[in-house]
């Protein structure tokens, strides 16, 4: 594939979450607001890009047979370091995203691509891979948070949009609301793609 | 074939062993390089929200932090100005949320009376148990000593105004607060 092909099959065509229904957990888990899938998704994008970048440089030196093993670890390394730098860097976003960081390691996208593509492609394709794919993350994080926060809260991005006393609908900040949210949002998608496509 | 190299017995314990190796490095590199600012942030934390809960002092409570066997997790903070005790802020939680432990630090001053309470982490409903830490709820405990002011909500036969709607919460707040007082004075 190109790299312009690769960079934009993550964010539209092959979207992690609203395509290829991955890293359901922390989708569902962060989006309580805007600002919490924006950290999210930047910190999963962080890992992506370098366990992409790692796993596609060692894969011809890593035995067919203990891939998986070999990649967890490699994975799991760069989750570490990236919690440590939040926690150290960034208190604030960190508690917010709290027990979800360290579940980044088992984050379907992360392996997924690491097997699907990182294993089989050079080192920049990969990066361009797992940037793309990062940024398809994250800009779905945000949209869900968005609605949900706007919804359930109010606001966007803390900025208040609704009038103080607006009836706001609490279950979307809530796990329900998150699914509620996310099957909306992923039929629309779904729409507009087959609309799209019969054009 | 995708791997040049081959799975053998060999190989396979001497790639994983050799990158098992190189993560810990990384990662131990990466400890040492951050824990400084980790630490410092959990101490910023804790001092600010005990400047917001005691009035003026001058000593550094985070140092002649104790804590009390009898109450486990629980932590004290000492205050001091010009040598004379200012107050002390206790860091106590209640099991009975509505979602999990409620965390508070409450500033006693040294007569037992109430100065500040302030909630640090709970797992409350967002717009309803929350409130719990904002006001109007939590002004109504300052100034008050738990003597004369029942630290129970009123449903319970104490002085305490329920937030409307977030009754366990509420109970939940009073009893970490009221477990600060007692860890305090027993």
């Amino acid at each position: 594939m190109s790299t312009v092909k690769t960079f934009f099959n993550g964010i539209v065509k092959e979207n992690p979450v609203l395509v290829l229904l991955l890293g359901m957990c922390p989708t569902l888990g962060v989006t309580s607001s805007a600002e919490n899938g924006l950290g999210m998704g930047l910190a999963a994008t962080a890992v992506l890009v370098g366990s992409n970048a790692a796993i596609s440089a060692f894969k011809n030196l890593i035995p067919d047979k203990v891939r998986i093993p070999c990649f967890i670890v490699i994975i799991a390394s760069f989750v570490t370091i990236i919690d440590m730098v939040m926690a150290a860097g960034l208190p604030e976003i960190h508690a917010k995203l709290g027990l979800f960081i360290p579940l980044i390691v088992v984050n379907c996208i992360i392996l997924g691509r690491a097997e699907a593509f990182a294993a089989k492609n050079g080192v920049l394709l990969s990066v361009i891979d797992g940037i793309g794919m990062g940024i398809g993350f994250t800009a779905a994080l945000v949209t869900l948070g968005s609605i949900r926060e706007l919804i359930g809260n109010g606001s966007v991005f803390g900025a208040r949009l609704l009038p103080e006393n607006a009836k706001t609908i609490l279950i979307f900040i809530m796990p329900p609301g998150a699914f509620l949210a996310l099957g909306y949002l992923i039929a629309g998608v779904n729409k507009i793609k087959t609309r799209v496509a019969g054009e | 074939m995708r791997k040049k190299i081959p799975s053998t017995f060999i190989n396979m314990c001497a790639v994983l062993t050799g990158i098992s190796l190189s993560a810990s490095f990384l990662l131990g590199l990466a400890y040492t390089k951050t824990q400084d600012a980790i630490e410092r942030v959990k101490n910023e934390k804790i001092i600010t929200a005990v400047r917001e809960v005691l009035p003026e002092f001058d000593n550094d409570p985070l140092a002649e932090k104790y804590t009390n066997a009898a109450w486990p997790l629980f932590e004290f903070y000492p205050a001091k100005k010009n040598g004379q005790p200012a107050g002390t802020a206790v860091r106590s939680y209640s099991p009975d949320g509505f979602s999990g432990n409620i965390w508070i630090i409450a500033g006693f001053l040294p007569d037992g009376t109430i100065f500040n309470v302030k909630l640090t982490e709970h797992g409350e409903t967002p717009g309803l148990g929350s409130k719990s830490g904002e006001m109007p709820f939590i002004g109504q405990f300052i100034n008050k000593h738990p003597g004369h002011f029942i630290l129970k909500v009123k449903k319970d036969g104490g002085s305490v105004d329920a937030v409307t709607a977030a009754t366990i919460s509420s109970r939940a707040f009073c009893d970490a607060l009221s477990r600060a007082y007692s860890a305090l004075n027993k």
